[in-house]
């Protein structure tokens, strides 16, 4: 007996790497397994309802058909709006768990979270919202409106979209995994080492591998969406006729393909470091953990301006559909759009000011970060003169608008504050900082979904979204963020710091209280969101409209709503900016007949394949498991050569089919204009 | 595509669908570009092995420059790049990468240099260059 | 752009459609270039860490004692040589000539496993000396650095054998001369990032 026991220890090594029973955080006697004993408890039982429901009602083959394995570029656009909204919730109860800590752990109260525990949610909420639900939803945003935009009936690599998805599900499955088993990374959103090489056990590897999963998965993205523009516009669209969202999601993704693969190496290396034991970011043998900083940050700062340019984008399309005019001054919104997406590489540095780079080098990206103001300030203006004098129609899209040009306004400003390198070495890494970046991407990010979400949601399901709700979660979103993040800015200027878990001062209670209430009128903004949709939903019929419901002035509007399969019967000429708004001008005529075979990609299982070996990989390599690790690459590559042996992956709807699309049911009325 | 290929079945000639117009590069190219390349290996490592240059940094500066130059004979004659391919947009995403690359790969020794003069002054590879952090590592006792 | 003519008569559809279908146009080339600029991202994060952490010894191997530099000369010349005839091979497939083609091809990816076989055998043989890549940061960073370029060489040389099967199995196609000229542009991409390994990790290497 006791000889077998080193055997049957190292066969389980071999087996599970260092998962053991003890892995599961949930099964611990203390407040955190508490905490997550319930949440495991109902993520099972809601996991369990959807499952039954789906089975009961015999969708699955109906979702792996039409969904998960299909390559259409509108039904990825709205997985991942689904993906994004799923994490919003999960990185939104870290950050009511924050609020609440810290309006409670003053003095002689600890709080309810231990430190270790608290900084695990940090780390995971901040990595969550910019990864998973900032970047799920301006992709999806991209991916559903960009083609219908250009004229296209895709995107240039279809497959590889649907690969892309799965990717960044992969990754989002990463950290969600790390819930209930092990831990997460203590190291805050960026995973600085040391502490990042320092922290024991999975939790940074986690953090690792679901970013480099997610990360893959944007780059092919934004090489993906590159190509379609470039390639696939509709014929006369010139680059100075394209509609400004599509620009921006060409900058973007342009920033995307020359950052990404920054992070890729950059987490690459720390990976490295911790399993390979190189001196990349160590603090002895020569490492230098500051090369670290500099290298991420080359990524993390154009990352927030591949966060928000696509939201400029949106505004830039929303502000002129509801003020009835075209945008002011086009031009220079693209070469606004151009300048930001250059300015954006010269100004990462104003995230580590204090770390010493002297005077010289603080103030080159001191200067640089305060030139890229004057292009956005540019927009700010473009926007408002395009209401000044305009019809302008206060629906819930264009309310978004406005509080985002209020709300944005005030934190760029702030911004500009902390670009000042003198005034950042005190205010770094305060919660003036931390009110700063939530102030620009709630202000500007947050904002912009919304409003895209509601200007677009009617394009892509036939009917309206609810506006008293809507309007309901606008004024507490409005409000909440406000609230929740104005005494930050005041305690920031007092000197707190970021990411403490306790306090002994209690004269700084009462503004974290009233931060608190702020995250709970957030909170009323998301259960109004929802219940915006469910009332939409239910009340589909009363609210469904044509194809142009809000008179638009792009090509999406042209179309059915949602958009045939293969977006449009004939493939759009465009001989004016805003196409489709001098279409209807000029009382154009849709052709009735003549329709032709068209020429389709077909989907394909390949993505979702592949998105789960590399998840095995990543989850083999999180947890030592060398064998599930090495078995599932194989099978990556396998699966990839496999994939290219097919050379069939294009099918044709038959003239026939379209015509009956085309010519049947209330979906086919594209040009009735508003409902 | 124009039609569903079948691959088996119909093996065209390459070079009359329109996106095999490019150009694709001659004998002659792939021999020029090979013999230069050569030339432009040849002479670094020659200067490296036969210590031709004694002074350090103009043997880095002129090893560095032969290879800027090589990049570019390898872009010329074997990746045919120029302003006419893809309608421009390859050079066009040359340039933007070029201009970053060189931004990343600049800025990144700038600010790590001046980091490690600043902060870690007793580090033995930042005390060969004495007189150059004069100005900004007068704090650090010397 | 005649908009007076439009603005008079009331536009038909063909104004504003086009009522025939054309063949797609297909990115992949242009895809494929783009990605190797992002590749060149990577390539730029490695050898800006070598650039920083390059002479951090820590008490190691420096670069003039570990760095070897007649293997490197063999590596440099079998790599120049498999680009050149990889060029050979495009030719010949540009003319439809699928067997010479095949023979290049074949050159080119033996000379290019003969540049990954001697790589591997330089890094047994630093480790085995004890400088591998845990001993110093600049071993960290010349190791990963020159490994991330061998791995990238790996890959072309797999891509390659799948693409001879295919073009045995299917003839040369245009699929398979699309992919054919991709993994030209990677063979190529690999030779161009090879001088910039071998002119500052090496070179430079042994002489600062």
């Amino acid at each position: 007996m006791l000889e077998a026991m080193p055997h049957r220890a190292a066969i389980w090594n071999f087996l599970f790497g260092r998962l053991t029973f003890h892995s599961f955080p949930f099964l611990n006697a203390d407040t955190e397994g508490r905490i997550l004993l319930v949440t495991f408890f109902v993520v099972v039982i809601v996991g369990l309802a959807i499952f039954a429901a789906i089975t009961k009602y015999r969708k699955w083959g109906y979702l792996w058909r039409e969904w998960f394995t299909s390559v259409d570029h509108k039904k990825l656009g709205i997985m991942y709006m689904i993906l994004g909204t799923v994490m919003l919730l999960r990185g939104f109860s870290d950050a009511i768990m924050m609020r609440a800590q810290q309006a409670y752990a003053f003095g002689p109260h600890m709080g309810y979270l231990p430190p270790e525990h608290y900084n695990q949610i940090f780390s995971a909420h901040g990595a969550i919202m910019i990864f998973f639900v900032g970047m799920a939803y301006i992709v999806g945003l991209m991916n559903y409106i960009m083609p219908l935009q250009i004229g296209s009936r895709d995107v240039a690599f279809p497959y590889l979209n649907n690969l892309s998805f799965w990717f960044t599900c992969g990754g989002a499955l990463m950290f969600m995994t790390s819930l209930f088993l092990g831990d997460f990374s203590m190291a805050g959103w960026l995973g600085y080492p040391p502490v990042s090489e320092l922290q024991q056990g999975p939790g940074v590897d986690y953090y690792i591998w679901g970013l480099q999963l997610s990360g893959v998965g944007t780059l092919l993205t934004g090489i993906n969406f590159v190509v379609t523009i470039l390639k696939m516009r509709a014929p006369g669209m010139t680059l100075m006729k394209m509609p400004v969202f599509t620009w921006t999601t060409l900058a973007t993704s342009g920033l995307i393909i020359a950052t990404f693969p920054v992070l890729t190496a950059t987490l690459f290396l720390l990976g490295l470091d911790r399993y390979v034991g190189t001196h990349f970011f160590t603090n002895g043998f020569g490492g230098n953990l500051m090369m670290y900083i500099n290298l991420i940050w080359v990524w993390g700062h154009p990352e927030v301006y591949i966060l928000i340019l696509p939201l400029f984008g949106v505004f830039s399309e929303i502000v002129p559909t509801f003020s009835g005019k075209p945008l002011f001054a086009y031009s220079s919104m693209v070469y606004a759009t151009i300048a930001i997406m250059i300015l954006s590489y010269l100004v990462w540095l104003h995230h580590f000011f204090t770390m010493g780079s002297g005077a010289d080098v603080n103030s080159f990206f001191s200067l640089t970060t305060m030139m890229i103001s004057i292009p956005t300030g540019v927009k700010i203006f473009n926007w408002l003169f395009t209401m000044y004098r305009g019809r302008v129609r206060y629906t819930v899209p264009m309310l978004w608008t406005m509080g985002f040009l209020f709300t944005f306004t005030i934190g760029g400003m702030t911004g500009v504050m902390l670009s000042v390198a003198p005034a950042d070495f005190l205010l770094h890494n305060s919660l003036f900082l931390i009110a700063h970046f939530h102030n620009v991407i709630i202000g500007g990010v947050v904002f912009g979904v919304f409003a895209a979400v509601n200007f677009w949601f009617p394009k892509a399901f036939g009917f309206k979204l609810d506006e008293f709700w809507g309007k309901a979660t606008f004024w507490f979103w409005l409000i909440g963020f406000w609230v929740a993040f104005g005494p930050l800015y005041i305690l920031g200027l007092m000197g707190v710091t970021r990411r403490l878990s306790h306090f002994e001062d209690p004269s700084l209670q009462p503004y974290f209280i009233v931060a608190a209430f702020g995250a709970f009128l957030i909170a009323l903004g998301i259960l109004s969101f929802i219940i915006q949709i469910y009332v939409s939903i239910v009340r589909r019929k009363q609210y469904a409209v044509g194809g142009d419901p809000w008179d638009g002035r792009t090509l999406e509007w042209s179309t059915t709503s949602p958009p045939p399969d293969y977006n449009y019967a004939f493939i759009p000429m465009v001989r004016h900016r805003d196409a489709w708004a001098t279409m209807k001008k000029l009382g154009f005529t849709r052709p009735r007949d003549g329709f032709n075979d068209i020429h389709m990609p077909k989907n394909t299982a390949m993505g979702i394949v592949v998105g789960a070996l590399s998840f095995a990989c990543a989850f083999g390599l999180v947890w030592y498991i060398w064998w599930l690790a090495a078995a599932s690459l194989l099978g990556v590559v396998i699966a990839s050569i496999v994939h290219s042996f097919n050379y069939h992956q294009h099918h044709h709807i038959p003239a026939d089919e379209v015509r009956r699309f085309e010519s049947g049911g209330p979906q086919a009325a594209a040009q009735g204009a508003s409902a | 595509m124009s039609q569903p290929s079948s691959p088996g079945h119909h093996a065209m000639p390459p070079a009359s669908h329109d996106a095999m117009h490019e150009h694709q590069g001659s004998l002659r190219g792939y021999l020029t570009g090979f013999l230069l390349a050569a030339i432009l290996t040849v002479i670094p490592f020659w200067l490296v092995m036969g210590h031709a240059i004694a002074n350090q940094q103009v043997l880095i500066l002129v090893i560095l420059a032969l290879a800027i130059v090589q990049i570019f004979v390898h872009i010329v004659y074997f990746l045919h790049l120029d302003t006419r391919s893809e309608s421009g947009w390859n050079m066009m995403a040359f340039i933007f990468t070029a201009v970053l690359v060189i931004i990343v790969l600049g800025a990144s020794i700038w600010v790590m240099y001046n980091e490690n003069v600043n902060m870690m002054p007793m580090a033995p590879q930042y005390q060969q260059h004495p007189i150059s952090h004069q100005p900004t590592g007068k704090q650090a006792s010397r | 752009m005649n908009t007076t003519a439009i603005d008079t008569a009331p536009p038909a559809p063909a104004d504003y459609y086009c009522l025939t279908e054309s063949p797609p146009r297909n990115g992949t080339l242009l895809g494929f270039w783009i990605y190797l600029m992002s590749d060149c991202f990577i390539f730029a994060s490695l050898f800006a860490c070598y650039a920083v952490l390059g002479t951090a010894y820590a008490g190691g191997p420096t670069g003039a004692e570990v760095l070897d530099l007649p293997g490197l000369a063999v590596n440099t010349a079998l790599l120049l040589v498999s680009s050149v005839t990889f060029g050979f091979a495009m030719l010949e497939m540009a003319r439809g000539r699928k067997g010479a083609m095949l023979g290049w091809l074949a050159v080119a990816g033996l000379l290019a496993a003969a540049f990954v076989s001697l790589e591997i055998r330089e890094f047994l043989g630093m480790i085995a000396e004890g400088a591998g890549p845990g001993r110093s940061a600049f071993l960290s960073s010349f190791f990963t650095l020159v490994a991330t370029h061998g791995l990238h060489v790996t890959l072309g040389i797999l891509w390659l054998v799948v693409l001879v099967v295919q073009s045995i199995r299917f003839g040369l196609t245009e699929d398979n001369v699309r992919r054919l000229r991709c993994l030209s542009m990677f063979w190529h991409f690999l030779d161009l990032v090879w001088v910039g390994v071998f002119s500052y990790v090496y070179l430079v290497g042994v002489v600062r």
